[in-house]
């Protein structure tokens, strides 16, 4: 069946709420509103509104409560109404949700999604376009989701939603409207499986969320001048599946990772760090890192298309690995 | 007044009390390390509000959490072994002093970031009122985090939603070296913030407990039936500089001033509450004092004789695995 991103999200949800009234749907706009990106929509008149609760602009205060409420047993879905208002609520996140467990020696946990939209859309300026998945992958603690796919949206928001653990959950705000196959029934994606997108033999690219789209676009265009990419997409950054990544290489022996985030401490300096670990004897040619601009995100469409990675600086990339000007 | 109600009361503040001098004396010899924050002189707010619960209630509290955890009902030997570091701590040796946890005993632990526990304290009473259980949930922290924006957004939602949750204001004065006059723009009547969100808010004498059981004792069956939250001031002093790398008295308050307060130690006004009531005499608090000095000294023995954690247990619980 083929849904948008947006529709296979509500889905997921949708399902684990009927099936577990442990679930509840807190944040901004989630309820009469029916989400700010209609993620919700439905789920007031089916839940109801002590299960799919609106809350004031406070995201530290209902993060925080969301927080206590999974240490007391209830599986709290955090809506941010963007992940860049996650920052508001990071003392929460880095200092309760990803702490309680460890600090109390096990006797605690906090089973929570904190979920929302990420990366940069179209000319939202610098405060609402920022990629932070990095920040949230540094913490000891949490798990890491930035699915690209409606079919991998749907089946690890039921197992981020399942697990025990805090989950920080990014939809890249593009993705929403955008559409793909969605298997029939029940059926969960386990954290910590990346997956191939594309086979090939000459270079492996990796990239998540929106940069996968881009990825796979480029790689199609690549084909036609005869360059055959390998496209992974990690899907969960914490924990991150290496080991598909490193096979991959092993084949190419050639690597590009594209991250729509900055590029000093970004996602992809660390996945280059594992593959030299693991692979180096592989690698025919220096990994090269595609990423965005270390700047604060322009307004000005020109300038904000010259901080976001692009299909020319990918292709640029891949032939530079490939020893081709 | 019940004899042994008063003298079970006595009991736990005299335990706190002689747990914590120990654990300064820890300190010295450096069995204890890191931040080491005493409750000596605040004592009756943790017995006398955790006095008026049930033991399947939540409490939480902020970093200077043992006085909490000890009225709670937590195992000395367990407390101290955590203050060491040791395997048989109450959290393995992982949370130390300022993040003392005791699930069992519906503990939810104390939380070093001032004013970021008080949102949690209101998620666990949403999650009472969700599950529709008639528990409460009190929230113990010091005037010194009024001023900050998480605990008004937790007052907000707490008045707004009629969260079944206690928020016990320890005022002591002092937030760390900065006196309430200095921090607070209510610091006259900080109970005052609370009645801005329209939470029935009262001031009780924080120096006796059984003020403040009996004022918790009132609130908490209200706050039970579902009338909403409930925040009360507890006016206090504590005895002990901010934590043991500040002297007892600092630079931001004088000897005298510490001196005129410790006049009105909680354990005196309770002491000659029971005399002067009959409800006891010198044998008795002779006895306690045995007792509770044996508990202690066991404790001690119990951390020191306890083996720090393994190597491996440094990988342990970082996340949930089934």
């Amino acid at each position: 069946m083929v849904l948008s991103y947006r529709e296979a999200l509500n889905q997921a949800m949708r399902e684990e709420m009927r099936r577990d009234s442990r679930i509840f749907l807190i944040g901004e706009e989630v309820g009469y509103y029916q989400g700010a990106f209609k993620v919700s929509k439905g789920f007031v008149e089916e839940f109801g509104p002590q299960r799919v609760v609106d809350t004031p602009i406070t995201e530290a205060g209902f993060t925080g409560l969301a927080i206590g409420a999974a240490m007391a047993g209830l599986h709290p879905i955090v809506e941010l109404m963007t992940m860049n208002f996650g920052i508001v609520a990071l003392d929460q996140i880095v200092n309760n949700a990803a702490k309680i467990h460890y600090m109390s020696g096990g006797q605690l946990s906090v089973p929570l999604v904190i979920r929302g939209p990420g990366s940069a859309a179209h000319q939202l300026g610098a405060q609402h376009s920022q990629s932070l998945e990095a920040w949230f992958c540094h913490v000891p603690g949490l798990k890491v989701i930035a699915p690209a796919t409606p079919h991998d949206a749907k089946g690890l928001l039921k197992s981020a939603i399942r697990d025990n653990n805090p989950v920080i959950f990014i939809e890249a705000q593009l993705l929403y409207g955008t559409k793909g196959d969605v298997k029939d029934g029940e059926y969960t994606i386990p954290i910590g499986v990346a997956e191939v997108k594309r086979t090939g033999r000459d270079v492996t690219i990796v990239a998540y969320s929106k940069m996968l789209l881009l990825a796979l676009e480029t790689a199609d265009q690549l084909s036609r001048e005869g360059i055959e990419v390998e496209v992974i997409d990690p899907r969960t950054l914490k924990p991150l599946d290496l080991s598909t990544i490193v096979a991959s290489v092993k084949k190419t022996g050639r690597l590009v990772i594209v991250e729509e985030g900055w590029r000093f401490c970004g996602l992809g300096a660390q996945i280059a760090e594992s593959v030299y670990a693991a692979a180096f004897d592989y690698l025919d040619a220096p990994i090269q890192r595609v990423t965005g601009e270390d700047v604060p995100m322009p307004y000005s469409r020109p300038l904000e298309d010259a901080a976001i990675p692009d299909k020319a600086r990918v292709i640029e990339a891949v032939k530079s690995v490939c020893g081709i000007q | 007044m019940d004899r042994g109600d008063v003298l079970f009361l006595y009991r736990q503040m005299l335990l706190i009390r002689r747990f914590e001098e120990k654990s300064a004396e820890m300190y010295a010899l450096t069995k204890i390390a890191g931040f080491l924050h005493l409750y000596i002189g605040e004592e009756a707010i943790a017995v006398g509000a955790i006095a008026a619960l049930r033991s399947d209630d939540y409490a939480i509290s902020a970093y200077r959490d043992h006085g909490h955890c000890l009225a709670r009902g937590s195992d000395p030997g367990h407390v101290m072994a955590e203050l060491f570091g040791k395997a048989t701590g109450l959290c393995q040796g992982k949370g130390g002093s300022m993040h003392l946890v005791d699930a069992p005993r519906r503990f939810m632990g104390g939380y070093a970031i001032v004013g970021g526990h008080i949102p949690l304290a209101t998620g666990l009473a949403f999650a009472t009122k969700y599950q529709q259980l008639d528990l409460v949930t009190v929230c113990f922290f010091g005037e010194g985090a009024i001023p900050s924006g998480q605990a008004h957004e937790a007052l907000n939602l707490a008045a707004l939603w009629k969260l079944p949750v206690i928020f016990v204001c320890e005022n002591n004065r002092y937030g760390m070296g900065t006196s309430a006059e200095r921090a607070i723009a209510l610091y006259a009547d900080v109970a005052e913030t609370a009645r801005s969100y329209g939470i029935k808010a009262e001031r009780v004498d924080g120096m006796d407990v059984l003020a403040v059981r009996d004022a918790m004792r009132k609130v908490v069956e209200q706050v039970r039936a579902g009338q909403g939250p409930v925040f009360i001031e507890a006016m206090t002093y504590r005895f002990m500089g901010h934590s043991m790398s500040d002297p007892a008295h600092g630079h931001y308050r004088t000897k005298e001033e510490v001196d005129e307060h410790r006049k009105r130690d909680p354990l005196l006004l309770l002491k000659q509450t029971i005399l002067n009531n009959n409800l006891g005499a010198e044998a008795d608090f002779i006895q306690l004092e045995r007792e509770v000095g044996e508990a202690v000294t066991a404790a001690v023995r119990f951390a020191d004789d306890s083996p720090f954690p393994a190597p491996s247990a440094l990988y342990t619980d970082v996340m949930r695995e089934e």
